[in-house]
């Protein structure tokens, strides 16, 4: 159980993935909300590139871990020129207070 | 315990500690900077993957680009002038107990699956193959990222500049 293999990486992102879900989860921030979702994207990655190396799918695993950081960049970009339009306009990033769709 | 084994436990250490600090961090300041760690430690389980270009990519876009942009984002959005720098967390209690369950599932069945170890591919030429693989299979997605990069890149412009009157 010592020698590092595919378990360990696995296990690993599994508990990056769940750390990433508290986060979302409980954070009133949304700028933590995102850093949430980062973690949880990079989690994916590590199972992707572990795929790769240990499962027999040649290197694609590899290749989609790249596109996922693209589109990760993207992402952060978009939403946090949502949050500061959001900041902009309520003067505030708590997701729980910017709730004018109920009224 | 080889070298291989040390490190891995070292960099998993690094990444889920400094993690955990992001989740629970009072300060969203050290949140972001221990984003930084967890990036670092992820690159590090990356290299030792024999993915050597993608952890060099993690740390240019991640580290150079994304948590610049969430420092950014944090020092505009947060009134540091205030002491309202703290974020504080809701439902602590609840998501604990969801997530340590998720996790404790995930986590079992992740070492319960029997999955087909193929001997370990050495990719020695991983800069070499990815050029490749991305102007022959995989040319369309390599298109369809550069559109959608434009796409985010003028849509957030366009989202977060001021309105002109």
């Amino acid at each position: 159980m010592l020698q590092v293999g595919l378990y360990h990486f696995l296990v690993l992102s599994g508990l990056l993935f769940s750390l990433g879900i508290f986060a979302v989860l409980t954070r009133k921030n949304a700028i933590l909300v995102l850093m949430g979702i980062e973690l949880i994207l990079n989690s994916a990655n590590i199972n992707f590139i572990a795929f790769a190396k240990y499962g027999n799918f040649g290197f694609s695993g590899q290749m989609v871990a790249l596109f996922v950081i693209i589109l990760a960049a993207a992402e952060a970009a978009v939403a946090l020129a949502i949050v500061l339009n959001i900041y902009k306009n309520f003067n505030t990033v708590h997701v729980d207070e910017i709730d004018g769709l109920k009224d | 315990m080889q070298l291989y084994d040390i490190i891995f436990y070292l960099f998993a250490l690094i990444t889920l500690a400094s993690a955990l600090i992001v989740v629970s961090s009072k300060n969203i300041v050290y949140s972001a900077f221990s984003l930084l760690f967890t990036f670092f430690g992820v690159a590090g389980i990356y290299v030792l993957l024999n993915a050597d270009f993608i952890a060099v990519v993690q740390l240019i876009v991640y580290v150079g680009g994304i948590l610049i942009l969430i420092i950014f984002g944090v020092m505009l959005t947060s009134k540091i002038t205030d002491v309202q720098i703290k974020s504080e967390s809701i439902q602590i209690l609840p998501a604990t107990i969801a997530v340590g369950i998720f996790a404790g599932i995930l986590t079992a069945s992740l070492l319960k699956t029997d999955w087909r170890v193929a001997f370990p591919a050495s990719h020695d030429q991983t800069i070499f193959t990815i050029g490749r693989q991305l102007i022959t299979g995989y040319v369309l997605p390599f298109e369809l990222a550069g559109i959608v990069l434009l796409i985010a890149l003028i849509g957030s412009v366009m989202i977060a500049r001021k309105e002109r009157s």
